[in-house]
Order: C-alpha cells, then sequence, then structure tokens
C-alpha cells in the first residue's frame, strides 16, 4: 500500500472503540491544537497543507475558512457534510464506518480554528448502520471528555449533532443541506448570500466534507508543509479513491495524488487490473456527475503526457478531452458495457434526483430521461442525439446550483467520446436488442 | 448611490438594488422578462431563469466577467458593474432555451385557458419562443382540483414559480399551500384539499404568472380582451377596496387587484371583494384602468394603437410551413 495518512490507523482491531483509537495515539492531535496552537495558526496549518475540499468542487479548504464571518454576533456552525449519494462514490462511508473518532477529531480541530461551539453532522438517512456507528462514537466521546463543556480542560466547548436526512441526493448540496438541516424542503438556496455569511438560520455556516474535516487531524500532526509535501503542485495530500466497476478489486484505497491513473488501474496494490483480462473502455474518474472518459484519454491527456490523479491532470483538456477529479469515485468500464445504457442510467438517477425548483434541470432532466431510454431500447432517431447534445448545452450553467451541470455533463461527454455507439444503437436495433445487458427495466 | 450600466445605460440606485430593480428604473425593452420574482413576495424569484442576464463587469474593484450568467432578480448590483441582457446573444439564447424548457410539458391549451390574453407565459414566448417544438415526450398531466370554493388549480399549465406558495405563505396565517414531490413530478397543492380559506387566499390566482390558478367565479363566462378594466372601490373592511372591475356593459364580470406594467399586484385585495361583489352597486367606478401592457387585452383600448392601412398577408411568416434546407 502508499502512504497511509487518514487510513493509518484502520487495521487496528477495535479502533471503532473510543479506548482504542486514543490508546493508539487518537486525539493527540486535537490535544496539540487546543493546547498548543491558536485558532489562527490552526487555520494557517490548513492553508499551508494546500488542502482542497474532498467534496468534489475541489476549492481551497483554507481560503474557504477564511471567508466565514467571524466578526458577526451570531452563533456560528460547522456542518459535516456527510450526505454521501453520488453514484460510485463511497469514500466516507468507509471513513465513518471505520473510523468515526477520526473524523470527531477533525470536527474539534476545526471547530476549534473556526470558532464554532456547535456542529452538525449531516448524514445520509440510507446509511442506518453508519449512524450507529457514529452515535456510539459521539456518546464515547462525551464520556471521555472530548466532546461538551471545557474539552481537555481547556476553555473549548463543542457539542456535535448528528442528524440523519431523509435521502435526497441533492441534500448534499451545501445550502440545500441547510434547508433541510432547518426542518424545510431541500430546494438550494440563491447565492449570494454564501452559507458563510448567511447560513443554517441566518448565521454564519461553514459546510465541509467528512474527508475534509478528517484530514485536518493529521494536517496538525504532521504539519501543513509536511502535508504540502505529498502530492503534485497544487494536489496535495492523500486522497480516497473509491474504485469500482469491472476491475479485480474494487474498493476504497488512499492514494498520494499524483499517482498516474495507469498505475491505479492495472497495479496488483490498487485496482488490480480489468476483470477478466478483458480491455479497459472508459473511465468516470470522479463519480456520475463528471464527464466520462475513453481509455486513451484516461490514461494519456491529449497532449501524450500521463494522466494522473490529481485536481489539475483530470481537468487538463478542458471538458474537450479531460474530466475532474470530483469526489474521487473512479468507475472503470471493461470493453463490454454498454455507454448509452451507462448515460441513461445515470439520467435516471438525475431526473429522479432534480429538486424540481429552477426549470431548466426539472424540465431538462426529465426530458433527457426518455430520449436516452428510447435509443437504448432501439427506438431512438439520429437527431436526437444531436437534440440531447443540445439540451445538455442549455441546461448546464443556466440552473440555480451545480445540479445541473452535474446532470448535463455525463450526457454530453458520453456523446463527444462514443458518438458512434449512439448511433449504432439507432441504426441497428435488432442488434442492440438482442445483446442487451440485464433485463430491460421499465421506469415509469 | 452606486453606478450601474445596463445595455450601455448608466443608472444611479440605491445599493442592494438587484439587477432586475435596476433594470424596471429603466424602463423599456431592456427589462428582462420576470417569471418566477414578484416585487411584494419576501423570497420569491431565482427559480424560472428567465431573467438570466451576464455581468460583464462585476464591479469597479473587480472587473472580470462573472463567469455563468446569473439571475438578475436576485442578483445585487454593485459599483461599476456592467450588465448585459438585450445586447448580448448568450444571454437571448439561453432565454430561448428556458422558454422551451417551460413549454415542454405546458398543455399549451391557450384556446381553454381563462389566462389567455393575460398571461406571462403567453408573452414570453410569444417574445422569445421557438415556432416548433423538439419534444416527443408525453407532456405530464395532473387531475385538475379545486382549492376551496373559488380557485381551482390547473397543475398542467402550473410552470412552479413558487409565487402562490410565498403568498399563501406570507400573506395568510396558517400555512396549507405547499410544493409536494420532487424533480418534474413536483407540484403545488394543498395538503388537504379545500383547505384555503383563508380571506386572502383569492391572491394567489392574481400573483399566478399562467393558468394554473384561476377564478372560479369567472371560469369560462368571458374571454379577457372582451371586458374593459375599470378602477374601481369601495368601503372594506378587509382590504383597502382598490380594484380593478372588469365589465362588459354595465355588468362585472370579474374582480381582480390592480397591477402594474409588469403584471404585479399594487395592493393584495380580499375574498370578499373579489368573489362576492360583482353587483354594479357595491362598487364605484373610477375610470378606464390603464394597462400599458403588450398583450393582447390592451389591444382594445389602448392610446397608441394605430390601424394598418393595409392589411399584411399573413402568408410567409405564420402562415406557410418553411421549407427545410
Amino acid at each position: 500500500m502508499g502512504r497511509a495518512v487518514l487510513t493509518e490507523k484502520i487495521g487496528i482491531p477495535g479502533i471503532r472503540g473510543f479506548d482504542v483509537y486514543r490508546s493508539n495515539g487518537g486525539y493527540r492531535n486535537a490535544e496539540k491544537a487546543l493546547k498548543e496552537m491558536t485558532p489562527a495558526d490552526v487555520g494557517k496549518e490548513v492553508t499551508k497543507s494546500g488542502l482542497r475540499g474532498r467534496g468534489g468542487a475541489g476549492f481551497p479548504t483554507g481560503l474557504k475558512w477564511s471567508f466565514l464571518d467571524r466578526k458577526s454576533d451570531k452563533p456560528k456552525y460547522l456542518i459535516c457534510n456527510a450526505d454521501e449519494s453520488e453514484p460510485g462514490t463511497f469514500k466516507d462511508r468507509y471513513l465513518m464506518e471505520h473510523l468515526p473518532h477520526l473524523l470527531i477529531e477533525g470536527i474539534i480541530i476545526s471547530s476549534y480554528a473556526l470558532g464554532v461551539k456547535s456542529c452538525y453532522i449531516y448524514v445520509r438517512g440510507e446509511f442506518k448502520y453508519i449512524i450507529a456507528i457514529l452515535q456510539k462514537a459521539i456518546g464515547e466521546a462525551y464520556q471521555n471528555k472530548m466532546l461538551g463543556q471545557n474539552i481537555l480542560g481547556t476553555n473549548f466547548s463543542l457539542d456535535i449533532f448528528l442528524h440523519p436526512g431523509g435521502g435526497a441526493y441533492i441534500c448534499g448540496e451545501e445550502t440545500a443541506l441547510l434547508e433541510s438541516l432547518e426542518g424545510k424542503r431541500g430546494n438550494p438556496r440563491i447565492k449570494p448570500p454564501f452559507p458563510a455569511f448567511r447560513g443554517l438560520y441566518n448565521c454564519p455556516t461553514m459546510v465541509n466534507n467528512v474527508e475534509t474535516l478528517a484530514a485536518v487531524a493529521p494536517i496538525i500532526g504532521m504539519g501543513g508543509n509536511t502535508y504540502a509535501s505529498i502530492g503534485i503542485g497544487k494536489s496535495t495530500g492523500t486522497k480516497l479513491m473509491s474504485a469500482c466497476g469491472n476491475i479485480n478489486k474494487p474498493g476504497v484505497y488512499e492514494i498520494d495524488l499524483g499517482l498516474p491513473v495507469e498505475d491505479f488501474l492495472y497495479s496488483e496494490e490498487y485496482c488490480g487490473g480489468i476483470k477478466n483480462g478483458k480491455y479497459l473502455k472508459a473511465v468516470v474518474p470522479g463519480g456520475s456527475s463528471v464527464p466520462v472518459l475513453p481509455a486513451d484519454l484516461i490514461v494519456h491527456t491529449q497532449k501524450g503526457d500521463k494522466r494522473l490523479l490529481s485536481y489539475e491532470s483530470l481537468a487538463e483538456g478542458g471538458f474537450e478531452t479531460g474530466s475532474m477529479l470530483g469526489s474521487g469515485g473512479f468507475i472503470v468500464y471493461d470493453e463490454d458495457a454498454c455507454m448509452v445504457r451507462n448515460t441513461w442510467n445515470f439520467t435516471r438517477f438525475y431526473r429522479h434526483e432534480s429538486c424540481g425548483q429552477c426549470s431548466p434541470c426539472r424540465e431538462g432532466t426529465a426530458w433527457m430521461e426518455p430520449i436516452l431510454r428510447r435509443i437504448e431500447e432501439g427506438k431512438g432517431k439520429k437527431k436526437e442525439i444531436d437534440l440531447l447534445v443540445s439540451i445538455a448545452d442549455k441546461i448546464e450553467g443556466n440552473t440555480i446550483c451545480p445540479f445541473g451541470d452535474a446532470a448535463a455533463w455525463p450526457v454530453s461527454s458520453a456523446i463527444r467520446h462514443f458518438r458512434k455507439e449512439f448511433e449504432f444503437h439507432v441504426e441497428h436495433p435488432d442488434i442492440v436488442k438482442n445483446i442487451n445487458h440485464g433485463s430491460l427495466i421499465r421506469y415509469i | 448611490m452606486i453606478k450601474v450600466t445596463i445595455d450601455n445605460i448608466t443608472i444611479e440606485v440605491a445599493e442592494g438594488t438587484t439587477i432586475l430593480e435596476a433594470t424596471r428604473k429603466i424602463g423599456g425593452k431592456i427589462v428582462p422578462p420576470a417569471m418566477c420574482w414578484y416585487s411584494k413576495l419576501k423570497g420569491s424569484g431565482g427559480k424560472c431563469r428567465t431573467c438570466l442576464v451576464r455581468v460583464a463587469e462585476s464591479s469597479a474593484k473587480d472587473p472580470r466577467p462573472m463567469p455563468k450568467l446569473v439571475a438578475s432578480c436576485s442578483t445585487p448590483v454593485q459599483d461599476g458593474m456592467v450588465v448585459q441582457n438585450t445586447t448580448s446573444q448568450e444571454v437571448l439564447d439561453a432565454r430561448k432555451a428556458i422558454v422551451e424548457f417551460l413549454l415542454i410539458n405546458h398543455p399549451l391549451d391557450c384556446p381553454v385557458c381563462d389566462q389567455a390574453g393575460e398571461c406571462d407565459l403567453q408573452d414570453l414566448s410569444f417574445e422569445h419562443g421557438v415556432v416548433e417544438t423538439r419534444s416527443e415526450e408525453d407532456r405530464r398531466e395532473f387531475p385538475v382540483i379545486d382549492i376551496g370554493d373559488s380557485i381551482k388549480l390547473h397543475m398542467n399549465r402550473c410552470i412552479l414559480c413558487y409565487r402562490c406558495v410565498f403568498t399563501a405563505d406570507q400573506l395568510t396565517d396558517k400555512r396549507v399551500h405547499g410544493v409536494l414531490y420532487r424533480g418534474d413530478a413536483a407540484e403545488i397543492s394543498t395538503y388537504i384539499q379545500n383547505v384555503i380559506d383563508n380571506d386572502f387566499s383569492g391572491n394567489v390566482i392574481d400573483v399566478c404568472p399562467v393558468g394554473a390558478l384561476t377564478d372560479r367565479t369567472f371560469r369560462f363566462r368571458s374571454r379577457v380582451w372582451f371586458l374593459e378594466p375599470m378602477d374601481a372601490h369601495r368601503e372594506c373592511r378587509k382590504c383597502s377596496g382598490k380594484v380593478t372591475a372588469w365589465m362588459f356593459g354595465n355588468e362585472i364580470y370579474r374582480i381582480t387587484g390592480r397591477k402594474d406594467q409588469y403584471g404585479e399586484l399594487e395592493e393584495f385585495i380580499c375574498n370578499e371583494c373579489r368573489f362576492e361583489k360583482k353587483d354594479r352597486n357595491d362598487w364605484v367606478i373610477e375610470g378606464p384602468r390603464k394597462i400599458k401592457r403588450q398583450s393582447v387585452i390592451s389591444a382594445n383600448h389602448y392610446e397608441k394603437l394605430i390601424k394598418p392601412s393595409v392589411i399584411q398577408p399573413i402568408e410567409g411568416k405564420m402562415g406557410k410551413k418553411e421549407e427545410k434546407t
């Protein structure tokens, strides 16, 4: 295995429990932060580390923290976004399942840095067993005075509340999450104002991903500069990749950012190559929302350089020949995968999960889905392929939240790179019917 | 006061003004259409995306353009901001796309819809719409339901602007009106039908930009353009009593609130005035209501109406379908 920063302690038996975690050096970083450092120091270390938001957008965390309206006399909130519902992404679940105390430790340090006294963990409703694990861990932390009043004898106090969501993908969007947390319908808010100024209950609020908050703990332990020395360029540190699809060893892997995609795919340490000795066809490198890339473009960039698993390298070439690191949901397709069917499946998901608030997304996703279904079933027309591109193009950038973009990119990228396959579906309906994968599920 | 330039016209506005409000101060053709934003309803706007504009320069301090088109109804102006609305092809294309999105599930039943003639969506699609639809899907369908004794909900026609939700929320004391479900299955609904009995619930009809919420006391009685809008008032204990009475001869067909040039109510009126007082003797008629709108109802009464000296043949414009090349 490569370097383990986040998952260092994951192999220790009983690490889910407080005592084992504590006796293996757990909460030492929180102690260091609370007793030896000022909140500003913690913020500086995080800025130095170059840590970027692990939820998908990749925005520098230190910079994001600096936006929080500290002058406000209202209470400030930290929210841990654990509403991980992106198809292909399951890294947060892994982290919360095995190292719940690492997350709590990260939250304590981050809250200290941000001057926050109450934190909410908004966890996806479907993660029923995770909720139990987290609740137990929070209880243990309270019992051992790691949470509550005067943590570790300092005058810093923090409460963590666990809030299970109702199971809507859109509630992973930060403002929809806030609405949902307030007990309202999970519709994204119109920005500005940004949550850093007016978030939860109109108070300054910081929303961070599980992995981001967990990474704060080792950053304090090893120092921002050491963390920044891992990785490549502006993509510093390690990242959890959740690899799935037609590979020999699906699972969650911690990688140093900057690892070549080829190594990640084929080395025994990570994915272990394509299943059944088949060829690689395509990869969605960062969860269903990012553009899909065909085999040649995922292994090498258009210029012929090796494609690396980093924010910059994956984005090289723009959307024409590149993609995004996103949330690290690495979905691999072998030669037999049907891209049309896959695109339809993604769109089906987005149609179902659109909140229906703004018109391009509500109508656009519901328009693309039946067209893709028809093409998949061999009933499509050739002009509908161009129509799909046009619809995706019109949704993109015109919506309230990034959901619209996320719904549009898989469609436009799949048609950009695999147009021949779409055309084949239109031209050879009989063949398509016979070699179809799995049983045809009727959506409506 | 801060300076903002919209379509090459510079205007000074107070801080905190939105781009849309600034354009309305200038007036004329540069005002972007607004289907969901309503100046009198707090929190409305940002949903329909028809008012998208391009911010070419964010402010004097930071002259970079904004990366995406922004909703002018919810973006506050900044000093030195340069905005493009009708001067940007990107904006016009996006608006056209939005109109197409709004129409793919709209039943286009204007011939039997009471809103025809005073419908914002009709005006919008006339101005920005495309002639042919590219959608072959079945339109979504909902049953027609009654909300209370006097309001009819045609969910098929709804564009989910949320105006009525905000009205019910802010004007009435008990919230009984909201949105159910998600995505394209979302629908406006009262949780238990027939429970809107608040005195001001009728205003949801006036705020509705389309024919989704209509007046049951007026339905199918007349087309709006056959009626003459008259300013009228009466002594009312609940509201100001200032209304527009829509008359045919001496008979009052319906009562609505007084709407300004952007179709927004000047004052909300109560249900008693709206639904019950249909007798000529209930009202003091002040005189004709001036409606400065481009829509069909204006055609009967308006000042600048010029009769065409030669009637243009409509062929080629609408009648003949252009051959595809």
